[in-house]
């Protein structure tokens, strides 16, 4: 604390009191240094963790078998390691997921950022926020136990765990956050471009489909390449209602394991430390964070973009 | 070229006055119609949040009472509770909130005040912005690798609040240099005007104004991590605890006890999905009634935040 000034004119700190205040300063700009690093720590972390067990498992399992086999069977009597059932039924369910997301997702940030007045704007933003809000495993039974047996009644070959209803639900899970992203891009065109394009007699739909998309293009693709990343990375909802079992399908109508619901299941079972099966959830786990990590920063460096250009 | 098109437009074809009032029509039709479809979709999005909620409501509202609140998980469905559930929720989230909030404050900070334009700082921001958008399930490697197994922390309160912890941490970093950054220079000139040095500034001045903003940043944060499932799946939490870990007060010297942090534990979300997981109707019933508890915890937080955020903008208005 500073000593009163307002008693003694001719005040001056003391010496200690400098020294002191010198060595917190000093203190605290390192300490706040560290804690900024260890977020660094954390990413050094992951891909310490993810490469140094996927490095045991390749050095069983060649990386062209992991990559071009059609089977997944890690707790057979003779284990097929190929990714492709795996990984197709992540890109079903990330497809769906975005098949829904995009549209609604646009349109909506569309009417927020070009149509509402400000006091809908206000109300509505924080009700989208509280869908963001609900835990994952909320979703999980909401898809299972409510929309499947709805859906099965009007969809023939519906199974009761499927693609389909999961990634529907991702689609509303990840619709927040196109949304919000997406507005944002919108909201940063400068206002000069909308009122040129409303002074040559243009609508507001008009506007926005040719002038505002246009001018927020890398904003607004940002908003779908983090969707698609966070609909990758979403793991309860699959591992609920899309089952858990390894299935190479063109059918989103039946059930198939993600790369995440196949991380549960395995983590779930007790695995003994260092055997092939341990191994391979950090393999399929490193092939995850490459996947999201390829989309993040796409994200990353398209936001940063039209951050440059307004 | 395009210009060249209007110009002969407009001097060769004249609209006649009947065509335009049509073309006009169409026009201003359309974005009627794109009105609807934008409040469409916002009823369907809020009609799918209020589906989930009343399907909770009508399965499960009927499982709580103080029974359920009160007893451990059991065979027999109509006996099972979710106290280990929430104990073990409330000592995690603990954990989580203690090591998350202040390294993120202080990360935040660092980034806004003090770090320097350079590649270091570049790396950093980038890391940030990157690990906000890692999948949960990642971290739970991370912590089945390193904490779990290296460290040999084994499957505990304290493993599960520490991954929790760096799960939030962007969020918590990110709503304290948004805070920080949205202080009037004002203030931080008039202290540096009175002669105080830059942390004499933060800690004086920044904390205290930015205080409403990280704390819904960390409220946002740690509702987040009261309904995560995966990461606590991946480190092998058990389903079935029928225990509490130590408390965490005694009434002896020294009236604290970390005993807690390396005891066994579950969590709501594991006790939910673990009961959805079963094939028998009553255990699905129980599922809701979890699910209830833990979409009014995290929906309540929200609010508050949300709350917070609306006051600290009327402030700023007025």
């Amino acid at each position: 604390m500073l000593p009163a000034v307002a008693q003694e004119s001719k005040f001056r700190p003391t010496e200690t009191y400098l020294a002191r205040r010198r060595i917190i300063a000093r203190l605290m700009s390192f300490l706040l240094f560290m804690a900024a690093a260890a977020s660094v720590l954390v990413t050094t972390g992951i891909v310490y963790v993810l490469v140094s067990e996927s490095w045991n498992f390749f050095r069983q399992v060649s990386l062209l078998e992991f990559l071009t086999d059609t089977q997944w069977t890690p707790v057979f009597a003779e284990p097929r390691f190929g990714i492709l059932p795996l990984l197709t039924a992540t890109l079903w369910a990330a497809g769906i997921a975005l098949l829904i997301g995009i549209p609604l997702g646009t349109a909506l940030a569309i009417y927020l950022s070009e149509y509402a007045p400000s006091k809908v704007r206000e109300i509505v933003k924080p009700l989208l926020e509280l869908i963001e809000a609900v835990p994952t495993v909320v979703f999980g039974y909401f898809a299972l136990l409510f929309l499947t047996p709805l859906f099965r009644m009007f969809i023939p070959g519906l199974t009761g765990f499927n693609l389909l209803v999961p990634g529907i639900v991702l689609g509303i899970m990840i619709l927040p956050y196109v949304v919000s992203v997406s507005e944002d891009a919108m909201r940063a065109v400068p206002s000069s471009l909308r009122e040129g394009a409303y002074a040559l007699g243009m609508t507001r739909i008009q506007t926005s489909v040719r002038v505002i998309i246009p001018a927020a293009f890398s904003g607004i693709t940002a908003a779908y390449v983090l969707g698609m990343s966070r609909a990758v990375g979403e793991t309860m909802v699959l591992a609920i209602a899309a089952g858990q079992n390894p299935n190479l399908t063109g059918d989103p109508r039946e059930g198939a394991a993600t790369i995440t619901a196949y991380i549960v299941q395995m983590a779930m079972g007790d695995l003994p430390q260092g055997s092939l099966a341990y191994e391979s959830i950090f393999a399929v786990g490193l092939a995850l964070f490459v996947l999201t990590l390829f989309f993040n920063l796409v994200g990353f460096f398209l936001r940063r973009r039209f951050r440059e250009v307004y | 070229m395009a210009a060249v098109d209007f110009e002969h437009r407009v001097a060769f074809n004249p609209m006649s006055e009947a065509e335009a009032s049509r073309v006009i029509g169409v026009a201003k039709r359309r974005d009627f119609l794109f009105a609807i479809l934008g409040v469409f979709v916002l009823v369907l999005s809020m009609g799918m949040l209020t589906a989930l909620i009343v399907d909770l409501l009508v399965d499960g509202l009927a499982r709580i009472d103080y029974d359920f609140l009160t007893s451990f998980p059991s065979r027999r469905p109509a006996q099972a509770g979710i106290l280990s559930a929430w104990v073990g929720t409330s000592l995690v989230m603990l954990t989580t909130a203690l090591i998350a909030i202040p390294l993120g404050i202080m990360a935040g900070i660092y980034l806004e005040e003090y770090a320097p334009r350079n590649w270091v700082t570049d790396i950093i921001e980038i890391n940030v912005s990157n690990l906000a958008g890692v999948p949960s399930i990642i971290y739970g490697l991370l912590a089945l690798g390193l904490f779990v197994y290296t460290l040999g922390l084994g499957r505990t309160v304290l493993t599960a609040g520490l991954v929790l912890a760096l799960l939030i941490l962007p969020v918590v970093i990110v709503a304290t240099r948004e805070a920080v950054r949205s202080i009037p220079l004002i203030i931080r000139e008039g202290a540096y005007g009175m002669g105080a040095d830059k942390w004499q500034v933060i800690w004086h001045y920044i904390l205290p104004a930015a205080r409403p903003g990280i704390l819904t940043g960390a409220i946002v944060g740690l509702s987040r991590a009261i309904g995560e499932t995966a990461p606590v799946l991946t480190i092998g939490a058990l389903t079935f605890i029928a225990f509490l870990p130590p408390s965490p007060v005694q009434p002896e010297f020294p009236f604290l006890n970390f005993d807690w942090l390396t005891s066994p534990f579950t969590v709501m979300p594991i006790q939910m999905f673990n009961w959805i997981s079963r094939p028998q109707e009553a255990f699905h019933i129980n599922a809701a009634a979890t699910g209830l508890v833990l979409i009014a915890m995290t929906l309540t937080m929200n609010a508050v935040a949300i709350w917070i955020r609306y006051r600290l903008r009327s402030q700023a208005r007025s």
